[in-house]
């Protein structure tokens, strides 16, 4: 096994130095080629790796496999939750946000951050006292074990999937742009480093992962931000003034370019109206009016109020449905809700989410200045833009852009780098949650009935690993040149929607049955998949038809709504035996979640 | 756990306080945390403009102080929370599990 590790790990590392040595040579991604960067990644592979070489010593049980022997302190699991959250997306996502549309990127940061609380106050620490290594052995804890489980695994895997998708892209496309490796390479490599953390260094080489990463992002992202805020001799009204200011020259430059775009229009039409009009002079009036268009749209984008509520949150339902999901989803995220697992106990798991409200929080005040500092110091600086006027790589891009602005090409390096590592421990923790989902919950619970042994457990769960690290590979190029943009959205819209209120209701409700719980679960699910598909992200930019059939963008607040009416209604309709054994159950488990007594406790190592 | 002991944990008065304390304490700090968020939310979707407003002359906006605090105040509420629970509720529960451990004798 530890050969196989070994002779793995060298592969890897001599497939990414031959493409370093390549990219010196020839390869010219959209920035060209950065040794150091690749350098700074190799370095983090290495150390990885090794961690996952001393972990994989380590891992020799279930409990080490699915949980890291439940010895990790709450300080390293806040650390380590911040890292499972603090993904590509939220780092280069948000940030660019506000670059483009300011004070909108805050409403989604506030968003994200705003489920903690709820988290420590609601399921933390029940959590931790009821369950064992994934949160269907607590949503199943009193009900029908095949029914819940099979529920649950399905609701992780569809979640796990989607955001999977999500990353395995964005990385693709990310590491294009930063190393120039070709996009399949890019997707590949992420895909099999991820396989080897996971299947030889389970819970405790995917935790130190996150946390390296973790640290490695915060220190990244507070130099960039001190950086930033330097500039303006630490004032941050001198800099939203620049950065409204440079907005505004924006905006009169593109109205005054709308202006003469307007006029050119009206003359180009005026010509191909004549009655002899040839071909030339209409295709002329033709481009006129399409310039015309773009210019309007600059125009108006570029008047946008950064420093207000612009037009990312249009509608009352919208804003209310956004907040619902991004508050209910993160409680009800698989590989998040499996950290809960890999500490001692309740006290631990308060601690852990603690750490990881204070680090996340911090992080997305960092990816505000961030924001603001792209508008501030790329705008006027045309190496960071193409031909057209967009700035290289997408708008995501603003944050890697900005390091080097600030810090040079070894800083860029190093912000690269991390960037590649946050998607890789992030990967690795989804890859994980769904692979114990089909290993402890379909394999162990549903389909051999409990009635297996450890060993066979932790082998089927590395098959998992693999499988799934193979399907990551395969729709991660298969979504190329697909906008996924709207996957993890929906991933919170049905953690919301299905996994959430089973949880909580399965700790909170008495009269929760398995009929109640399965019916409605499945029901919540069913309605964020279909209205999402319905709904303007798919059905219009995926899709490419004219109107939505759904009108809203995020579906949680009827979806939320329908899986909890679902649930009450099966359950009090419900009068089988199953539903008597279902209600009985409930005394004992409160016990147990209220006072800890009979929980799993850490093993040492 | 039998019955038996079900009931013995149910009636212990420092069970009852336990549950009835943190209970209360925990709901007591999320009905703040969704009165603050959505409020925040309920502002964005009727009234944007209130964000809007210049917070002192300049350019900085009302909204500004308004989110950073939000994400303050959410850390400060979790710190209030692990602060008490991990010493007064857990007092708590250990002197269940002390009684717990006396009768399984």
């Amino acid at each position: 096994m530890k050969r196989v590790l070994l002779i793995l790990s060298v592969l890897a590392l001599g497939a990414m130095s031959l493409y370093g040595a390549g990219g010196d040579m020839g390869v010219q991604g959209q920035r060209g080629v950065n040794t150091s960067a690749i350098v700074m990644f190799l370095l983090f592979v290495g150390a990885t790796l090794g961690i996952t070489y001393w972990a994989a010593k380590r891992t020799k049980t279930a409990k080490d496999f699915y949980t890291a022997g439940g010895g990790i302190t709450g300080f390293q699991n806040g650390l380590a939750i911040a890292g499972d959250y603090m993904s590509a997306a939220s780092f280069l996502g948000i940030s660019g946000m506000v670059y483009m549309s300011g004070y909108d990127g805050l409403i989604y940061s506030i968003g994200f951050l705003v489920g903690w609380p709820i988290i420590l106050f609601m399921v933390a620490e029940q959590l931790r006292n009821l369950g064992k290594y994934t949160f269907a052995d607590v949503a199943s804890y009193r009900l029908g074990q095949k029914e819940i489980r099979s529920l649950a695994a399905i609701g992780s895997l569809v979640t796990v999937i989607l955001y999977l998708i999500a990353q395995m892209v964005g990385a693709g496309q990310l590491i294009k742009v930063l190393f120039g490796l070709d996009y399949e390479i890019a997707v590949v490599l992420v895909g099999i480093l991820m396989i080897l953390y996971v299947t030889f260094g389970g819970m405790l080489a995917t935790t130190w992962v996150q946390i390296i990463k973790a640290v490695l992002l915060l220190s990244g992202a507070s130099f960039i931000a001190v950086a930033v805020l330097a500039h303006f001799n630490f004032s941050l009204e001198a800099l939203f003034a620049e950065a409204v200011n440079i907005k505004h020259t924006l905006s009169i430059g593109a109205n005054a370019a709308a202006d003469l775009a307007r006029e050119a229009n009206a003359t180009a039409a005026y010509a191909a109206s004549a009655i002899d009009a040839n071909a030339t002079v209409i295709e002329a009036a033709k481009s006129a009016s399409e310039e015309l268009v773009k210019a309007e749209k600059a125009a108006k984008t570029a008047g946008v109020n950064i420093m207000a509520p612009g037009g990312l949150v249009s509608d009352p339902i919208s804003a209310i449905s956004l907040g619902l999901a991004l508050m209910l989803g993160t409680a009800g995220l698989p590989h998040i809700l499996m950290r809960f697992f890999t500490v001692a106990d309740a006290k631990e798991a308060r601690k852990s989410v603690f750490f990881a409200t204070g680090f996340i929080g911090y992080f997305y005040m960092l990816t505000f200045i961030i924001g603001f500092g792209a508008i501030v110091l790329l705008t006027n600086n045309p190496q960071f833009f193409d031909e057209a006027g967009k700035l290289i790589g997408g708008t995501n891009m603003a944050a890697i852009h900005l390091s080097q602005a600030v810090g040079g090409d070894l800083f860029l390096g190093f912000i690269s780098a991390v960037a590649f590592a946050t998607i890789l421990a992030v990967v690795s923790g989804l890859t994980l949650s769904g692979a114990s989902a089909v290993s402890h919950d379909l394999y162990a619970s549903v389909f051999a009935k409990g009635k297996v042994d450890e060993a066979k457990e932790m082998k089927v769960s590395k098959i998992a690993t693999v499988a799934l690290g193979v399907l990551a590979i395969l729709l991660g190029i298969a979504f190329q040149e697909q906008n996924v943009a709207f996957m993890v959205g929906l991933a919170f819209s049905i953690a919301a929607s299905s996994n959430f209120p089973v949880l909580f209701l399965s700790i909170y409700w008495s009269k929760l049955t398995t009929r109640g719980a399965v019916i409605g679960g499945s029901l919540g699910l069913a309605t964020a998949i279909v209205l999402v598909i319905l709904g303007p992200t798919v059905w219009v930019d995926t899709l490419k038809h004219a109107t939505a059939i759904f009108p809203y963008k995020y579906p949680a607040i009827f979806s939320v709504t329908v899986a909890f009416v679902g649930i009450w209604f099966f359950s009090i309709t419900d009068k089988s035996e199953r539903a008597k054994l279902d209600k009985e159950g409930f005394e004992a488990q409160n016990i147990r979640c209220q006072t800890g007594i009979g929980a799993d406790g850490a093993t040492a190592h | 756990m039998d019955q038996m002991m079900i009931e013995k944990i149910k009636s212990n008065p420092k069970y009852q306080e336990l549950v009835a304390k943190r209970s209360s304490f925990a709901l007591k700090l999320t009905i703040i945390m969704l009165v603050m968020y959505y409020a925040f939310i309920l502002v964005i979707a009727f009234d944007k403009a209130l964000l809007g407003v210049s917070l002192s002359g300049g350019v900085t906006t009302v909204g500004i102080p308004v989110g950073i605090a939000i994400i303050v105040i959410s850390f400060v509420l979790t710190g209030i929370y692990t602060n008490k629970a991990n010493t007064e509720f857990d007092d708590l529960t250990n002197a269940v599990k002390d009684d717990v451990a006396k009768w399984s004798k």
